[in-house]
């Protein structure tokens, strides 16, 4: 297992602070996100763990994209990946903010 | 999410809870941002989960307070190591204080996970115990399968100790899956490509007829809702009694019956003969509610 | 076997009738009578045993019942290589037998019999599950075999390379084979010795026995289960 912090400057923020939220199921394949609220205003702090070694800088155009999608400032974003591909990987963040911004799951 | 739509197969174990229980009713105990992951797991390079491939908390369906556990067959096979498996007995042991009306067990497990075995049978042996001194105390445990993985290992045996086993069609229950049979016997001893063979020895209608489970219901989260809520109804009126030396003095009586009149038995073709069911073609294409009358006139 | 009874219970001070892998019948333990329910030949646990343990518990209830006698304790020798893998076996529901002999263990349990487990041969999987587990105390002789799957099998299960196990079976209990890890994660109560007197040994843990199942308590005493006691108190009273 790889495991890596990539921490995001973003000043998007959402307006509401529900609860912690998790997206998707570690099985083969897929990955499941953990969003949070975190520690600094106008950054986003991403944690991943993956099996797939090696491919750092995938992950990191990946979560790039993802920040500049989504208001994410202030948020811890938690991955435990089972070999997603980066397509998955970007449906399952989007899946992820968007049951943080809801109440309902 | 309209539980009606929602293929109980198919879902996910959050989903399965959602639609489940009374909307909004839900709340997570140990919850995934406890971060309560497997370190054996982690020690052997595996991927981990938040919630360690088990949620468990305290909701209400139809008005019934229940505490729930849902099993994530996707994660390792729903396998329950040493964190997994001390969630269930938690909830076991809370159902004691708490006193819900039941506790719900949404298996969907292979037993025990062999990344960390021996914690995994211990565990096991924990929860059976769990389970028996839970309704005890007049707190029925109903175990609801209809997951991709089954209810197999010990958790097979833990659900066959429940009070009711609410199982589908494509829900399997067990002891030594097919394909461990087949690896270790050999593939004349059990085929476990043969999905009609298997269903034959393993599905839901099979063990419905047998009498191993205790109700039938078709693949969609509502109908496990409905019988839950149902069941509910009736507990809540009439509490569980336990049975006794002689409640089990007449189960051994009938599962010696059993071993006596199948003793040669390799298929469950003749269990649905002796139940009454003579197009023995026409038994999978049932529909569950022709099957449930019919299982009904024949007992 | 006949050695074995008599290391146990004293030359003379049992009576255990074996029927092919099932053995049944009373002897001494102390200065009192106890009920032996077992298995040898590392049995493969199949209905028909489970039918036949249930029902020498069911015996044993309903005997000490009707005599209005105190409880007499109930001592397990185990040996099995696990459940039966037939399809046979799983047709008729082996899952559902093995629940009911754990049904029986707790009716006996309720009723004030104490529950004793001596691993005299193998404790492997669902045949472990099925009684020896359920007890309320478990000792294991010296030569005792317990596991859930071996090193190889699980190397190729898992599909971890089978060296990196055995050097990971050095630092935790929790997968590898052996009656030590079990007892590190406190599901084995004793360890006993070759020179040990066994007889003794056995009286002392009749006397030791309880109804609350301690052992994830123990496993955390132990070093060998951390996670087990901790986690399941968390979500018990949280």
């Amino acid at each position: 297992m790889e495991q890596f912090v990539m921490i995001f400057t973003s000043t998007g923020r959402l307006t509401t602070s529900p609860t912690p939220r998790v997206c998707g199921v570690v099985s083969s394949g897929n990955l499941e996100v953990l969003v949070e609220s975190g520690d600094a205003e106008n950054s986003c702090r991403i944690d991943v763990s993956t099996p797939a070694e090696g491919f750092r800088d995938i992950w990191k155009a990946v979560l790039n994209d993802f920040v500049e999608r989504q208001p994410v400032g202030g948020l811890h974003v938690t991955i435990n990946d089972a070999g997603a591909t980066p397509a998955v990987v970007s449906l399952r963040l989007d899946q992820a903010i968007d049951a943080f911004r809801s109440e309902r799951p | 999410m309209n539980s009606k739509t929602v293929n109980y197969f198919e879902a996910s174990a959050r989903t399965r809870i959602t639609c489940l229980v009374d909307t909004d009713s839900f709340a997570e105990i140990c919850p995934p941002h406890f971060r309560h992951t497997s370190p054996h797991l982690a020690r052997l390079n595996a991927p981990v989960a938040f919630d360690d491939g088990v949620i468990v908390g305290r909701a209400t369906v139809a008005g019934h307070s229940v505490l729930i556990a849902s099993q994530e067959g996707k994660f390792n096979g729903g396998a329950v190591g040493e964190v997994h498996g001390a969630k269930l007995r938690g909830l076991m042991e809370r159902a004691l204080d708490e006193r819900p009306v039941a506790v719900l067990l949404l298996v969907d497990s292979g037993g025990v996970r062999l990344h960390e075995a021996n914690a995994g049978l211990i565990a096991i042996s924990e929860l059976m115990r769990a389970v028996l001194r839970t309704q005890a105390a007049g707190i029925p445990v109903f175990a609801l399968i209809g997951g991709s993985c089954g209810a197999f290992g010990g958790m097979g045996i833990v659900s066959r100790l429940c009070a009711e086993v609410v199982i589908s069609e494509q829900g399997r229950l067990g002891l030594s899956g097919p394909e461990v049979i087949e690896t270790v016997k050999g593939v004349e001893e059990f085929d476990s490509r043969d999905r009609a063979l298997v269903w034959r020895i393993t599905g839901g209608k099979l063990r419905r007829a047998q009498g191993e489970a205790t109700h039938l219901v078709d693949e969609d989260v509502h109908s496990f809702r409905s019988k839950t809520a149902q069941l509910l109804g009736a507990y809540a009126e009439e509490k569980l009694k336990p049975a006794g030396l002689a409640g089990l003095t007449e189960i051994q009586r009938q599962l010696a019956e059993r071993t006596e009149s199948y003793a040669e038995a390799r298929d469950g073709r003749i269990i649905f003969q002796v139940s009454g069911f003579t197009d023995l073609e026409a038994v999978a294409l049932m529909p569950i509610d022709a099957f449930n009358r019919q299982l009904g006139e024949a007992l | 076997m006949n050695i074995l009874f008599d290391r146990l219970f004293g030359t003379g001070q049992h009576h255990i009738a074996i029927d092919g892998d099932f053995l049944g019948g009373t002897a001494t333990v102390g200065d009192r009578e106890a009920v032996i329910i077992g298995t040898c030949n590392k049995a493969a646990i199949n209905c028909s045993t489970s039918l036949k343990v249930a029902g020498a518990i069911l015996a044993a209830v309903r005997e000490d019942e009707a005599t209005f006698r105190p409880p007499r304790p109930i001592v397990f020798l185990v040996d099995t290589q696990g459940q039966e893998l037939s399809r046979h076996e799983e047709l008729l529901g082996l899952n559902g037998y093995f629940a009911h002999v754990a049904e029986c263990c707790e009716l006996a349990r309720c009723q004030g019999h104490s529950l004793i487990t001596v691993i005299h041969g193998e404790a492997v999987s669902g045949g472990f599950l099925a009684f020896g587990l359920m007890a309320d105390r478990v000792c294991a002789l010296p030569d005792a075999q317990v596991r859930v799957m071996d090193l190889r099998a699980m190397a190729k299960v898992t599909k971890i390379p089978y060296d990196k196990l055995l050097v990971l079976a050095e630092e935790s209990p929790v997968f590898a084979p052996g009656a030590e890890n079990y007892w590190r994660m406190g599901a084995i109560h004793e360890l006993w010795r070759k020179n040990d007197d066994w007889r003794r040994c056995l009286i002392a843990a009749l006397t030791q026995t309880e109804q609350e199942d301690g052992r994830a308590r123990l496993g955390l005493e132990r070093g060998g289960r951390e996670l087990a006691a901790p986690i399941a108190a968390l979500v018990a009273t949280a």
